[in-house]
């Protein structure tokens, strides 16, 4: 029987300094253009967390409103805020950077991470106050070192710079003296996304109301390489974030495929729960500080608030059929292949139109398209466009040429089928996974039966293959009812055949 | 534009002579269309890239636009591009291109 | 007189609007020399 998602998760980290320290956008400025204008003014575009807490997408995202919701607000939302925001939200939070750095420290397993004593005193019960945080996490707080020692990790060892507004206040230092696969920059990078996968995953777990103990296996889905100069992608974020989520009987691997990899480990996690490998598989991923402030220099320029402040974080629980929650239909899986192309007709072709006339569907059989959810309030100014909504109009002309829409229905196509994006730019954060919370509870409540979830990734700025990736799947109602009602028609059935090639034998054999 | 892809940009105006070399790009609006042209003419904007400050001049088009389309396959663009052409603003790209080329192309 | 035959063409695609492979392809057909085909990412 296919697989259930029994829940999901979805967290952001508010880390505005990590935008200026961190996102390449910046450290790339640093170098070629230290003293220009964008540097400079950066600062003073940056949100307040309580900024970041009310922006409408933010909201969305963690669970506080609907993209519908969201799709009544007039754009842009930047200079909108949503009433009633909170911190927490029913599918996960938004933590603020003092507290994240402090659970950064609790994700450090090898004394690279250093807190200024001060620092952590002054901030250690703030994230002790949030209900998700477990003792066993926070008897991992180290207390802290004095700031003279960190100023001389940053300044004479080459130690990446922990901010919190504007001051030093600790910093990660490099994993090995040559190796730059363990450089304090590639370090910070890691310990930032196993934090937030971290923390992804206790919301998972709490979400979907199972045991930590129940978790028998966990997939990280992330863009980061974790590994040393023999083997620089070894992995294994997904059994490193388990361990301090305090998922003992889990273990785990690390799947790829830059923004789809979610969509990619989704159908492997379904694969293994339907096949009886495992009957608990936790999908995490955690955010990107590399892509924090990425299209800072566009914000800025256009008066506005650099929008890429968050880290963002999400988990899918997949489990054994319950008879209950939404199922992974791995009938209907779309696969952009080696010969597909690039032509954006044929990957739209490839991932949405040819797995629903495999499956004898057509474009209307699907209530709800989740492709690329990127908030256009980032991506609009940016000159990327409105990317949820290009691939609406993708879809929408595909089912007018195959002949299952007519022409004069394609703006309404969107409307109807489609989701106003809330994610943030985190790459393989925003594709596809984002709506998942919400289908699972929109089939639940028998709003839509089916939703179709696509991932897509550019393979090429690996400098490995020119070719373009995408694999999407649908999250249909439960049938266990159904096939059960089947399955026992068919057995009645067989058992009759029995019987009666019983009693033909019993013939024969009365006939000799 | 790509720090990278400035560079390339640059090395192949100097190997084959800015004359002989054209920019096609494929952006998703406009304004996009047209930093990324005003890149291969007047310099990068942005003042980031090796393009900085390097009035190139360099015959730039975007692929939806008409002039381009008309020596193309038509069979070969409706099969590669003409979906995304639907979804794609291309009289404002035109007008975003055409601005720049007028402004900045040398070689037209 | 023509925009790309015989001309060496630099292709700056986007991943949200027209990919360099989708480019080249097309270009091919105009007689243009592709030296170089990208695509570019915002998100």
């Amino acid at each position: 029987m296919n697989s259930v998602i029994k829940g999901a998760s979805y967290i952001l980290a508010h880390t505005p300094e990590m935008v200026i320290h961190n996102g390449t956008t910046q450290t790339t400025e640093r170098i070629v253009n230290p003293d220009g204008d964008y540097l400079k003014a950066l600062p003073s575009h940056l949100r307040s967390y309580e900024d970041c807490v009310n922006y409408w997408p933010n909201q969305v995202y963690i669970g506080n409103a609907t993209p519908d919701e969201l799709a009544e607000v007039a754009f842009p939302y930047y200079d909108k805020t949503k009433e009633g925001a909170s911190r927490y939200g029913k599918f996960g939070e938004i933590m603020p950077e003092e507290e994240f750095l402090i659970l950064a420290q609790c994700c450090d397993v090898f004394e690279v991470l250093l807190l200024e004593k001060g620092f952590v005193a002054a901030n250690k019960e703030k994230l002790a106050a949030d209900p998700i945080i477990t003792e066993d996490i926070l008897a991992r707080v180290q207390e802290g070192v004095e700031l003279s020692e960190i100023e001389h990790f940053v300044n004479d060892e080459h130690a990446e710079g922990l901010y919190h507004a504007g001051q030093l206040v600790g910093c990660v230092k490099r994993a090995h003296d040559i190796d730059v696969n363990l450089s304090a920059e590639v370090m910070h990078e890691n310990i930032m996304t196993k934090a937030t996968s971290v923390l992804a995953l206790l919301y998972a777990v709490k979400n979907a109301g199972i045991s930590k103990d129940d978790v028998e296996y966990v997939i990280d889905c992330c863009e980061e390489a974790c590994g040393d100069m023999n083997q620089r992608g070894g992995g294994n974020f997904a059994k490193a974030a388990a361990e301090i989520a305090g998922l003992k009987n889990a273990t785990g691997s690390d799947a790829r495929g830059f923004c789809a990899g979610p969509s990619h480990a989704l159908v492997e996690a379904a694969s293994l729960v339907k096949a009886g490998a495992f009957k608990c598989v936790l999908v995490t991923g955690g955010g990107c500080t590399a892509k924090l402030g990425m299209n800072g220099k566009n914000h800025v320029e256009a008066g506005m608030p650099a929008l890429e402040d968050c880290l963002g974080g999400f988990c899918v629980v997949l489990m054994e059929n319950d008879g209950v929650s939404p199922e992974i239909n791995l009938d209907i899986l779309g696969r952009h292949t080696v010969g597909t192309g690039a032509a954006p007709q044929n990957v739209i072709g490839s991932l949405v139109a040819d797995p629903l006339e495999r499956a004898g569907l057509t474009i209307n059989d699907i209530d709800k398209y989740s492709p690329e959810m990127q908030n256009p309030d980032i991506t609009k100014p940016a000159g990327a466009g409105d990317v949820p909504m290009a691939n609406y109009k993708m879809i929408a002309a595909l089912a007018v040429k195959k002949g299952w829409l007519d022409r004069k229905a394609i703006p309404t196509f969107a409307k109807e089928h489609g989701l106003t994006g809330f994610a943030p730019t985190q790459g393989h954060i925003p594709s596809g996974v984002p709506y998942i919370g919400f289908a699972r509870e929109d089939i639940l409540a028998g709003k839509i039966k089916k939703a179709m979830i696509i991932g897509k990734g550019s393979l090429f700025l690996g400098r490995m293959t020119n070719l373009f990736d995408g694999i999407s799947f649908v999250i249909q109602a439960n049938t266990a009812a159904e096939a059960q009602k089947e399955a026992g028609v068919s057995e009645e059935e067989v058992k009759g055949l029995i019987a009666k090639a019983m009693k033909e034998f019993a013939a024969s054999l009365l006939a000799e | 534009m790509d720090l990278e892809n400035q560079k390339r940009v640059k090395e192949f105006a100097e190997q084959y002579g800015p004359e002989n070399v054209v920019v096609v790009v494929g952006a998703a609006e406009g304004e996009a269309a047209g930093l990324a042209a005003e890149t291969v003419t007047a310099g990068d904007p942005t003042y980031a890239g090796p393009l900085t400050g390097v009035q190139l001049g360099l015959t730039v088009f975007h692929v939806c636009e008409p002039e381009l389309k008309e020596e193309f396959d038509p069979e070969v663009y409706d099969e590669q591009v003409g979906m995304m052409e639907m979804v794609l603003d291309v009289d404002d790209i035109v007008e975003e291109m055409t601005a720049i080329r007028d402004e900045y192309c040398k070689y037209l | 007189m023509a925009i790309l035959k015989g001309k060496k063409v630099v292709i700056i695609g986007d991943r949200d609007g027209v990919p360099g492979e989708a480019i080249k392809a097309c270009v091919d057909t105009a007689g243009g020399e592709t030296v170089f085909a990208s695509t570019e990412c915002f998100v």
